[in-house]
């Protein structure tokens, strides 16, 4: 039973350990490994459609992800008023959104998006004339990446910050406003501190997520590439030891901020508390 | 129990015909009272009777359904928590766990306008500090904290306001028995010293007894008599207050005589007593049913056959057999089986020359003047 849980590990990593293994390999064969070397850090690092990618990736990871934390956190705090069935509805809705494929969805927001752009296009030339030009002020790349991500960004954040608003001592506010605080100072020097390691960690999140995203991408980046996509190309032209050192530095900035969020939302919750 | 004391200025609170409805249930229903200028008021009454409910109306946590609520003589209908002039200490403290024992007690202050200045608050922390008796935690996170000191951090908090008024809800709930005796005696003399209204939710009669002024005893949502602890022991307004303030016998059954002063009722097994009204107490005139109660250290005991001096006053004896005793420090308390009655405690001092034992028969008896005629509920 326990070689055959072995098996699984290697069975599951075994796959990307080669990968990080062989993009220090100073040879080029994937097959066999002439020692350690950074060339193919170097070579990536200067590949002027790497560092496009690359941007392009941040951007849509800042982006998105500042922008689903934002309104994320909003709609939790807003969620937490709602009482009864509408809110179970809702809760259950959103726990959907991150259980549905990615496939559906970057079908699904590449029609909504494509539509919605078409109406917004209309809208905005019709208000600012100086817009108007051979290319619509909204269309697929920076702006559809950057809504879809977000859409899915705003699922995770919303649970994450939701379950640590639950979790809150509800007479901490009450305290609050018994010492005389308005609500707003509330909200800033009670509910923000509280949550805020939940909110950082929802931002983490969704910024690995995009970072990682191929599926959604795919169907709504246009002409821009992410990283994701510009690896997905390359590998069609054959896997080079290039192909894993860009691997091996999305896999491990994906860790370190995974790490991240799971420290902060353990932070968030292992307080030392004595009665 | 509706003398509202607005009219001559005396009144902190006032309740006047408050109800608050959560969906079906009366949390409270149609409660009127008035609580004096620097007393120390408690409510009592077991769970779910509305006491904390009581509370978050004037914190302002709540709004009433129908009727007012008034602090110091001013209408706090649609006016919010934080404007109102009151602090609450909490149940459970709620300390907030991301400042230290200085900032919480500060924040009060801070949301002042204009805020006070940082000598000033820190001059106000320091004494704060002082009167809880924490001095020198300034810096102390508050999850490190003993539960008492905790509670010490929760009331500063809140003192340091100078509020009209200070609510405390079961503040000593989570606390051992000694340190509870311990912070019991701590509250009464720090209300004393800064002369604040105090409010207490408790359903710990001993510490409703011996801390308040006056106690409020409430039942589903109603307040079923306000007064001293004294007037509550000596006059309870029905059973339920008497068996809710101090120990007492019950022996209900119907009323076959009934005036001006007093009651004679025959209970199920057939025996016929006689008791007086308590002081101001409602008559049981044209009542089917009463109870007549006796306090365990009304209920003289001895061991027969010959009667003790004065039992011929006595208007019920009794036989009966000792079947558990409880040592009370300086009291001692014993629970015999009667036939007529059941179970009857007694209560009798130490000195008592008498060793008696369960197993002991022994026989019992009380004066007539010893007895309250209740009504029954
Ligand atoms: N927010 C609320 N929503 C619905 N019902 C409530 C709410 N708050 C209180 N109640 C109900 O009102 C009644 C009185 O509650 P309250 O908390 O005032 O009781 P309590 O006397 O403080 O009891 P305890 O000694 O257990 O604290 C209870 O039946 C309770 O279930
Ligand atoms: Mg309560």
């Amino acid at each position: 039973m326990r070689g055959y849980a072995a098996l699984i590990y290697v069975f599951l990593y075994a796959p990307i350990l080669l990968i990080v293994v062989f993009s220090f390999n100073s040879g080029f064969s994937a097959s066999d490994f002439k020692g350690v070397s950074f060339k193919w850090y170097a070579k990536a690092a200067t590949n002027t459609f790497v560092i496009d990618a690359v941007v392009n990736s941040l951007i849509v990871a800042a982006s998105s992800a500042t922008l689903a934390t934002v309104f994320g956190t909003m709609a939790a705090l807003a969620l937490q008023r709602v009482k009864g069935w509408v809110r179970t509805v809702f809760d259950g809705l959103i726990y959907v959104a991150i259980m549905v494929p990615g496939i559906v969805i970057g079908i699904s927001t590449l029609i909504a998006l494509v539509s919605v752009f078409g109406l917004l296009n209309t809208a905005l030339v019709a208000l600012i004339p100086a817009l108007a030009g051979p290319e619509p002020p909204l269309a697929l790349g920076f702006a559809s990446l950057i809504a879809a991500h977000t859409l899915f960004n705003l699922a995770l954040v919303i649970v994450i910050v939701r379950a640590r608003i639950a979790g809150m001592d509800r007479s901490l506010i009450e305290a609050s406003a018994d010492l005389y605080a308005t609500p707003w100072r509330t909200f800033r020097q009670v509910t923000l501190p509280q949550i805020l390691p939940a909110v950082l960690a929802g931002f983490l999140l969704g910024f690995t997520f995009s970072l990682d995203d191929f599926v959604i991408a795919f169907f709504v980046a246009g002409s821009k590439t992410t990283l994701p996509i510009f690896v997905f190309s390359s590998i069609r032209r054959g896997v080079t030891p290039e192909i894993n050192a860009i691997g091996t530095v999305v896999l491990a900035v994906s860790l370190i901020l995974l790490f991240g969020s799971q420290l902060l939302l353990r932070r968030g919750h292992g307080r030392p508390r004595r009665a | 129990m509706t003398a509202h004391g607005a009219a001559n200025g005396t009144a902190d609170i006032e309740f006047i015909d408050v109800s608050k409805h959560f969906g079906a249930i009366a949390a409270v229903d149609h409660v009127d009272f008035a609580i004096a200028r620097g007393s120390f008021m408690s409510f009592l009454g077991p769970s779910g009777c509305g006491k904390t409910t009581s509370l978050r109306l004037i914190a302002g946590f709540e709004q009433p359904t129908t009727g007012d609520v008034r602090i110091a003589g001013t209408s706090m209908v649609g006016v919010p928590a934080y404007r109102r002039p009151v602090n609450m200490v909490f149940q459970h403290y709620a300390l907030f766990p991301h400042f230290n024992v200085a900032d919480n007690i500060a924040y009060g202050l801070r949301q002042r306008r204009p805020r006070p200045d940082r000598a000033e608050i820190a001059r106000q922390v320091d004494a704060t500090l002082d009167l809880v008796r924490l001095p020198g935690f300034h810096a102390r996170r508050v999850w490190e904290l003993s539960g008492g000191q905790q509670q010490r951090v929760a009331l500063a908090r809140a003192l340091i306001n100078r509020p009209t008024v200070l609510l405390l809800d079961e503040p000593l709930a989570a606390l051992d028995r000694k340190l509870r005796r311990d912070m019991q005696i701590e509250l009464q003399n720090l209300q004393r010293e800064v002369g604040i209204t105090f409010v207490l939710v408790t359903h710990d009669q001993e510490e409703a007894l011996s801390m308040s002024d006056t106690i409020a005893i409430m039942r589903d949502g109603r307040v079923i008599q306000i007064g001293s602890p004294r007037t509550l022991y000596d006059a309870p307004a029905n059973r339920y207050v008497a068996g809710f303030v101090g120990e007492s016998n019950f022996f209900p059954g119907e009323v076959v005589a009934a005036d001006e002063r007093g009651a004679t009722l025959k209970t199920a097994a057939g025996v016929v007593l006689s008791a007086p009204y308590p002081p101001g107490g409602a008559t049981l005139v044209g009542t089917a049913r009463g109870v007549i109660a006796v306090r365990p250290e009304m209920v003289a005991m001895w061991v027969g056959p010959d009667d003790p001096d004065g039992a011929a006053e006595f208007s019920c004896r009794l036989g009966g057999r000792v079947h558990n005793r409880i040592y009370l420090g300086d009291q001692t308390e014993y629970s015999v089986a009667t036939d007529q009655f059941g179970d009857v405690l007694v209560r009798a001092a130490k000195a008592s020359a008498l060793e008696i034992g369960p197993g002991q028969e022994v026989r019992l008896g009380w004066r007539q003047a010893s007895g309250l005629a209740l009504v029954d509920s």
